[in-house]
């Protein structure tokens, strides 16, 4: 299954913003580059990236062909209270994946 | 080849990199256009960070960041960037609310050609802002046979 990597403080105090930072392996093929046998290798990428703290959603991303294979996406959220963030990516050929991390908030 | 022959020569090469670059960047105005809705974008309070000079077209590392308290009032509600030569003129779109508590994104994109990077910034009043950065890339991406 995907690879992934996830950065995110495991204690935050109330109101902090914490950086959170997730980087998953995938080709991100843009479907405009030709394979070895000459055929152009169809679109395979993650389009949808979501944070939700607690279920409600801190962050969104719409991704295009133009992310770099293996996305890397860094952003911030209000530590609100304790509790799980959740990280989903969405795609092509049926790609979902979920990643959750706990923090605890003081 | 005579003189005069040669300066004529030397005058059409000059040009032609000015051809080229007028082809695609309509279709950037043209997805900007879209998210506008009519309105205008201000090239205030966003500030696009990226390498000036990029050796490796494949990863490049980019960050938007906008001025904003990020409260319930105000706030940044989208930040979206487009790139001028790459096939598709879309990079990303970000969805942001006062819970992301600072309008920071980062992330790396691949680029095609040198080029100029827009980064557009959407408030909660409803107002645009934008910053741009022109990169110059020495080996593009999407170039490498695929394996």
């Amino acid at each position: 299954m995907a690879n992934i990597l996830v950065n995110v403080p495991k204690t935050a105090k109330r109101g902090d913003v914490i950086e959170i930072k997730a980087l998953i392996m995938h080709p991100m093929e843009t479907g405009f580059r030709p394979g070895p046998n000459g055929q152009i290798i169809p679109r395979n990428i993650i389009e949808h990236f979501t944070a939700t703290w607690n279920d409600s959603e801190v962050f969104a991303l719409k991704m295009s062909p133009a992310i770099s294979a293996n996305p890397f996406v860094s952003f911030f959220a209000v530590a609100t209270e304790s509790g799980t963030i959740r990280l989903r990516w969405a795609g092509d050929q049926g790609f979902a994946v979920e990643e959750q991390v706990a923090i605890a908030v003081e | 080849m005579d003189r005069r022959r040669f300066i004529a020569g030397t005058a059409v090469i000059a040009l032609l990199p000015f051809d080229r670059a007028a082809a695609t960047p309509d279709s950037m105005a043209e997805a900007i256009r879209k998210v506008l809705g009519g309105a205008t974008a201000r090239e205030e309070r966003v500030k696009l960070d990226m390498p000036p000079l990029i050796e490796n077209g494949n990863a490049v590392p980019l960050t938007v960041s906008v001025e904003s308290a990020m409260t319930d009032g105000d706030y940044v509600k989208a930040i979206h960037v487009f790139n001028e030569k790459n096939p598709q003129p879309n990079v990303f779109s970000a969805k942001l609310s006062p819970r992301t508590g600072k309008a920071v994104v980062g992330t790396r994109i691949k680029l095609g050609d040198s080029q100029k990077i827009v980064a557009i910034a959407e408030t909660s009043d409803g107002r645009f802002w934008s910053a741009s950065a022109d990169v110059i890339v020495t080996l593009a991406a999407c170039l490498e046979e695929a394996t």
